[in-house]
This record gives C-alpha cells, sequence and structure tokens, in this order.
C-alpha cells in the first residue's frame, strides 16, 4: 500500500497545455502515473502530446472526471487563477487536488480552503507551493523526480521540496511507502498531522521521516499529535536554525515572527515526544537507517 | 512585505479608518513647516514619531510631544538619525497630538493553525499584546473570520464587545474594524494591526498606531513597489530583488547558494555547525536559485555572493532533482567566465556538491574545466565542513582540477 496515491490512482492535471503541466505530465507518464486527461477551457476536445501519447484534454475537471474516471488532479494553473482551479476540483468533488503552484496569495488560499471545509472536506487538498507526492514505483503526481529512490518501508512528510529529494536519495537503499511535499506556504490544505495520521494506517511504512522548517506552530502540534496517535518511530528534521527573526528565507511560510516559530523550538517539541531529531539532513537518513534495521 | 506606520496609516485613510492628522517628514526642516502648517489650522501640539519597523520606539525615546514648530524641529532633529534596535530613522510622523480617555487593541491577521483568519480585541491597548497576554490573559478575544463571509458591522459589534471595548465606544470601534477588514482583504494584508485604538474625551474612537504587513505573492494584483523602502533595505539585498533572486544577507563568511528553499536553509545550518570548529565560521547568506539553474542565473548568483566583502568562501549546494547536475555544472563554469567578462574578479574559493540528477555527468563538467578556485566535495556535509575550512583560513586555495 502507500497513502493518499496508489497504483490505481488516475490522473488529470489543470493547466496540461501549460509549459509546466506539459513538461511534468510527460514526466509522471514515464514514471508510470496512469494519466488520463486535463483541462484547458479554450482547449477542449483537443490532444496534447505528452511524450509521443496523445492525452484528451476537457473543459473543466467535471468533464475530465465523468469521461476518463480521474480521481486525482494536479494543479498547474498560474497564481492569479489558483483559487478559481481550486474551487473548480472542489466543486467536482474530486477526492484528491495536488496544487503544485507557488506564489499564491494566502487570501486567495484561505478562501479555497474555507470553500473546502464548507463543502464538507470531500477533497483532500495538498499543497499549495508543493512538490506533490510519489509512491514509488506505483504513481507519481506532481515534480518530484520519480528515479531517485525504489518502494518501500519509509513514509516521508515535508515541507519542501528538494530536503525531500535529498532525504529520498539519502535513503533509496531503503525506499518510500509515500512521499508527500505538503509545501511551504503559511495556510496548506493536508498538513504534517494529516500525513502521520495515514503513515500510521498504511501496513507498509515501517518508519516515519518528518520534514519541518521554521515558521507558525505546524512541527508542535505534530509533536503533540505523535505523543498521543503514532506507535511507529519517528526521525525528524528541522531547517532554519541560522534563519534571523522576521526574514522570509525562500518559502512564504518560513518566517520567524517575534520569538514564534524557530527551528529550536520545533526540534525540542519533537525531541520531547521521543522523536530523534537529525542535526543535518545526513544524520536525520542515518537515524532512520538505524531504526529501520532495528525493526 | 511589512509597512511603516505612516504607510499604514495613508492605507487606513484611504479605507476610512480614522487616524489624526499626520504627514511624514524626512528631515528636521521638513518636520517645522508641518507644525506650522498645523500651528496654522489651530492645532498646536503635535507627536514627533520615529518612523522604524521595530516595537518599543517610545521606550528608546523615538516618540515625543512638541508644542511649537521650533520645539517640533529640534525634537525631529533629535530622532531622525537615531538607531532603534537597528534601525535607523529616515523618517518622522508629524501627528496631532490626540486626547487621550482609554485606549484598546484590535488586529486582524492570519490564523495559520487553523488556516483561516483571526481577529484579536482588547480591552487593553497601548502596550504590546503578548505582555497583556501574561499580564490579563482573560481581556483578550480572539474571534475566528471566514475568509467567506468576512466582518459585517454585526460581525464587528461582535469582535469589539467579545475585547468588552466599553458601550461608549462600541460603535466607533465597530466602525472602525468593519473598515479595517475591508483594507485587509483589500490589499492582501496579512496583519493589519491597530494599538491603541483610542477613545478620546469628546467620543471619537480613532486608530493611533498602526501595523499592517503585506502579502508578498500578491504583487501580482497589487502594487507593493510603491511602499519599497529603499533606504533600509540592504544594497545587496535589493541588487538581488532586481536579479529575480531569493537573497537575504546574514552575517557570516561562507556564501551560500542552493536550490530550493529548504535546502538552503539547511545548508545554513550545516555550514553554521562544521563553522563552530574553526572559530565560528557563519553563513553569510541565503540565496535560492531555484529549479532551473541557467548559467545566466548562476552568473548573477555567484556576483551578489561575491559582492558581499564577508564572504571568504562559496558554498554551490544542488541536489538535482529536476534541475539537471550537468546544466548546473556548466553553469557554473559559464557564470566564471561570464563574471570574467564583466570584468568581475573571482578570487574566493567555490566549494560545489552535486547530487542526484546527472550528478556524474557534472562532477565530470567540472573537473574537465580544471578551474582553481572550485573544489568538489562529494556530500553536502563534507562540502560544508571545507567551505568553513576554508573561509576559516583566509587566503587558502585549493588544488587544480579537484
Amino acid at each position: 500500500m502507500a497513502i493518499f496515491l496508489t497504483e490505481q490512482s488516475r490522473v488529470l492535471i489543470q493547466g496540461i497545455t501549460g509549459g509546466e503541466g506539459r513538461k511534468h505530465g510527460a514526466r509522471m507518464l514515464a514514471a508510470g502515473t496512469t494519466v488520463v486527461g486535463g483541462t484547458n477551457p479554450r482547449k477542449a476536445g483537443q490532444t496534447v502530446e505528452l511524450n509521443g501519447t496523445d492525452v484528451p484534454v476537457f473543459g473543466t475537471v467535471a468533464d475530465t472526471m465523468a469521461a476518463t474516471g480521474a480521481d486525482v488532479s494536479v494543479i498547474f494553473v498560474p497564481p492569479a487563477g489558483a483559487k478559481a482551479a481550486v474551487i473548480e476540483a472542489i466543486d467536482a468533488r474530486i477526492p484528491l487536488a495536488i496544487v503544485i503552484t507557488e506564489g499564491i496569495p494566502v487570501h486567495d488560499t484561505a478562501e479555497f480552503w474555507a470553500y473546502a471545509t464548507e463543502k464538507g472536506n470531500r477533497t483532500r487538498i495538498i499543497g499549495p507551493n508543493c512538490p506533490g507526492l510519489a509512491s514509488p514505483g506505483k504513481s507519481n503526481a506532481g515534480i518530484i523526480p520519480a528515479d531517485i529512490t525504489p518502494g518501500g518501508k519509509i513514509g516521508l512528510v515535508s515541507k519542501s521540496g528538494t530536503l525531500t529529494y535529498q532525504m529520498m536519495y539519502e535513503l533509496r537503499d531503503i525506499g518510500f511507502s509515500t512521499a508527500v511535499g505538503i509545501g511551504g506556504d503559511p495556510i496548506i490544505g493536508t498538513t504534517h498531522i494529516d500525513c502521520l495520521q495515514a503513515f500510521q494506517g498504511d501496513p507498509e511504512t515501517q518508519a516515519i521521516v518528518m520534514i519541518g522548517e521554521i515558521g507558525g506552530d505546524a512541527e508542535e502540534r505534530a509533536a503533540a499529535y505523535i505523543s498521543e496517535n503514532v506507535t511507529k518511530p519517528v526521525v525528524g528534521y528541522v531547517a532554519g536554525f541560522t534563519a534571523p527573526e522576521g526574514k522570509t528565507m525562500g518559502h512564504a511560510g518560513a518566517i520567524i515572527s517575534g520569538s514564534a516559530g524557530t527551528a529550536q523550538a520545533k526540534k525540542e517539541a519533537l525531541e520531547k515526544v521521543g522523536v530523534r531529531v537529525g542535526k543535518t539532513p545526513s544524520e536525520t537518513a542515518r537515524l532512520a537507517r538505524e531504526i529501520i534495521l532495528s525493526l | 512585505m511589512d509597512l511603516f506606520e505612516y504607510q499604514a496609516k495613508e492605507l487606513f485613510a484611504e479605507y476610512g479608518v480614522p487616524v489624526p492628522k499626520d504627514k511624514v517628514a524626512n528631515t528636521a526642516d521638513e518636520a517645522r513647516q508641518i507644525a506650522a502648517a498645523y500651528a496654522a489650522e489651530g492645532i498646536s501640539k503635535v507627536v514627533v514619531k520615529a518612523q522604524v519597523k521595530a516595537g518599543g520606539r517610545g521606550k528608546a525615546g523615538g516618540v515625543k510631544l512638541a508644542d511649537s514648530p521650533d520645539d517640533t524641529q529640534e525634537k525631529a532633529g533629535k530622532i531622525l538619525g537615531m538607531d532603534i534596535k537597528g534601525h535607523t530613522v529616515h523618517r518622522v510622523l508629524i501627528a496631532e497630538a490626540t486626547d487621550i480617555e482609554s485606549e484598546y487593541y484590535l488586529s486582524f491577521l492570519l490564523d495559520r493553525a487553523n488556516r483561516t483568519f483571526l481577529s484579536i480585541c482588547s480591552v487593553e491597548g497601548g502596550v504590546e499584546i503578548e505582555e497583556v497576554a501574561h499580564t490579563n490573559p482573560d481581556s483578550i478575544a480572539r474571534i475566528p473570520i471566514s475568509p467567506l463571509t468576512g466582518v459585517d458591522h454585526a460581525k464587528a459589534l461582535e469582535i469589539v464587545r467579545a475585547g468588552r471595548i466599553p458601550a461608549e465606544a462600541q460603535e466607533g470601534a465597530a466602525i472602525l474594524a468593519e473598515r479595517l477588514w475591508a483594507m485587509f482583504v483589500d490589499e492582501d494584508a496579512t496583519l493589519a494591526e491597530v494599538n491603541p485604538v483610542v477613545l478620546t474625551p469628546d467620543g471619537k474612537v480613532l486608530a493611533l498606531d498602526g501595523k499592517v504587513t503585506l502579502d508578498d505573492n500578491a504583487g501580482f494584483r497589487q502594487d507593493l513597489a510603491k511602499f519599497a523602502d529603499l533606504a533600509s533595505t540592504d544594497p545587496l539585498e535589493a541588487k538581488a530583488k532586481e536579479k529575480h533572486l531569493n537573497y537575504v544577507k546574514l552575517e557570516g563568511d561562507v556564501g551560500i547558494i542552493g536550490n530550493g528553499a529548504g535546502l538552503v536553509m539547511s545548508t545554513l545550518d550545516v555550514v553554521a555547525y562544521a563553522g563552530e570548529e574553526f572559530g565560528g565560521i557563519r553563513p553569510a547568506n541565503f540565496l535560492d536559485i531555484g529549479g532551473g539553474a541557467s548559467a545566466e542565473v548562476m552568473a548573477n548568483g555567484l556576483e551578489i555572493v561575491l559582492s558581499d566583502p564577508a564572504v571568504k568562501s562559496v558554498f554551490v549546494n544542488v541536489f538535482g532533482g529536476i534541475t539537471a547536475c550537468d546544466a548546473v555544472a556548466n553553469g557554473i563554469v559559464s557564470a566564471l567566465a561570464l563574471l570574467g567578462e564583466r570584468g568581475e574578479t573571482v578570487d574566493r574559493p567555490i566549494v560545489v556538491r552535486l547530487d542526484g540528477n546527472k550528478a556524474a555527468e557534472g562532477r565530470q563538467i567540472l573537473h574537465d574545466a580544471a578551474l582553481t578556485i572550485v573544489e568538489q566535495q562529494d556530500t553536502m556535509d563534507g562540502a560544508a565542513r571545507r567551505a568553513a575550512e576554508l573561509a576559516g583560513t583566509g587566503s587558502a586555495r585549493t588544488p587544480k582540477g579537484a
């Protein structure tokens, strides 16, 4: 098994005719993902060629789902249109919407999240500003490179794309059940806690690696959740110990405000509940490997 | 982007949030002229307020009452140029002095944990809300605000009543809250704080101070440039922004270039750990060159990092995910050539770590280029250590084609 994304997943791409949508659509297909179609209201009825495969383009998410049975949407729509794209996905009741787009104003994200909640959270939202998720060997939805690691026993949840890749690379000898990039924005749909819960319930996942960074208190809340609900071993890593107060470090959400959101506080919260936290990505990988080998 | 008080109040005024009469001055002479114009209108007392993006201005001596144009000039002269928590005062706000009956607190902000907006309101204003949270937590009301329904007059009344603002100020405070919310939404703010909201003896409710943070991601639909603060921006950060680079200046010795915000943050940390061994070597900057590291982006990045005189070595840390390391390696080689053509002297060692997509090809390209100042390391930790060591020993040179 894996979480959220399996070999049965049928993926559509919102923004399939754009540069990013085409490039990553082709990569997803090459990784074995079942890409069934995409949307562009102005190009409905046409096809888009991805690596030699003609993929149908529909006007709406609902049309794509009706015609293809798609149950996952990967959204590459630029920031100005992203809110409408996510709301369309919610209205179509697609089970999973992955918002890759970086640079969405937080008022828009707050609005589509509130909308999703009002509609009963039928659509799981991952992102925005995330690399998506990969269940290696099964399916790949987003921009995570598919060839870093084979499938395996580790579940990974991370706010950062490249740190996700780094960690997958370091632990490629063990492999991953699913790696979820939840995104670096101040408001995101799926959280560390949602992923921890899913990994706890996934028989294939034997240990969990959780990567956090400065800003907000998601890691602290995840720590509280772990102490109550997670029996599988968790290894943590937090980036941003050297980040100054009040400066945004690349990710819109990566900012220390006053004394809130520091890496030290997150590390301490995690260690307090028995999570081993690595000082560097390599040390974190070593800790995870030790744990897996001792199981 | 954090705004100055005067910018926040300009926005307040635009949305009808009542504020005292005020005007910003860049010099003591301008301050005098503003006070003189006010005096002609019958306003004799003004407050001279330092414009810095830091709290505790009053305690630092950055807020003074003045009772004449001469006095205003003198007080402004003292405050201009002051250093408040590392911020130099370049401007003062000259505001009509307001008689105060009571002070309250009101804000709208992003509630990350609950993925929504929040209003905080308290009958205790004029002091930092964090302090009130310690001394009198019961006086603080936190009201979630739905992004879908927002704040109408009824909601605004609910907020100010929950904050226990007394009856005589409720209507005025509610109107202020409603308009502040309109500004918060229309301007893509992530924080709009009024502290204090004051009730005057004649029953008016005014925003006496304001703090506003705008969302940098909203640049495509908001004019953020008009709020840019060139005087206080680090020159390297300003230059990096012109070149669309995500750069943050820090105090340190090792210039950092990497791909992806998380990896770069992590790189800073790893360099700082490694640097402990070499007498406290620290990272000099954050620079994320993002996914597609073209030669031009790499050249711009290297140029910015190397124009920081504190930088003694550079660490280029790339994990090739989507980015292919051979392209990054070619980027480094052409970047150094490009910098040479631009007349820049690149004389500090550059430690490169390439991993992931096409790492072997990338490493080979750098090896074949045999650049004297470029040294390769296999791991992130090893490269961080080497960059710290080079920065610690100063003028160290690496063997050719390492």
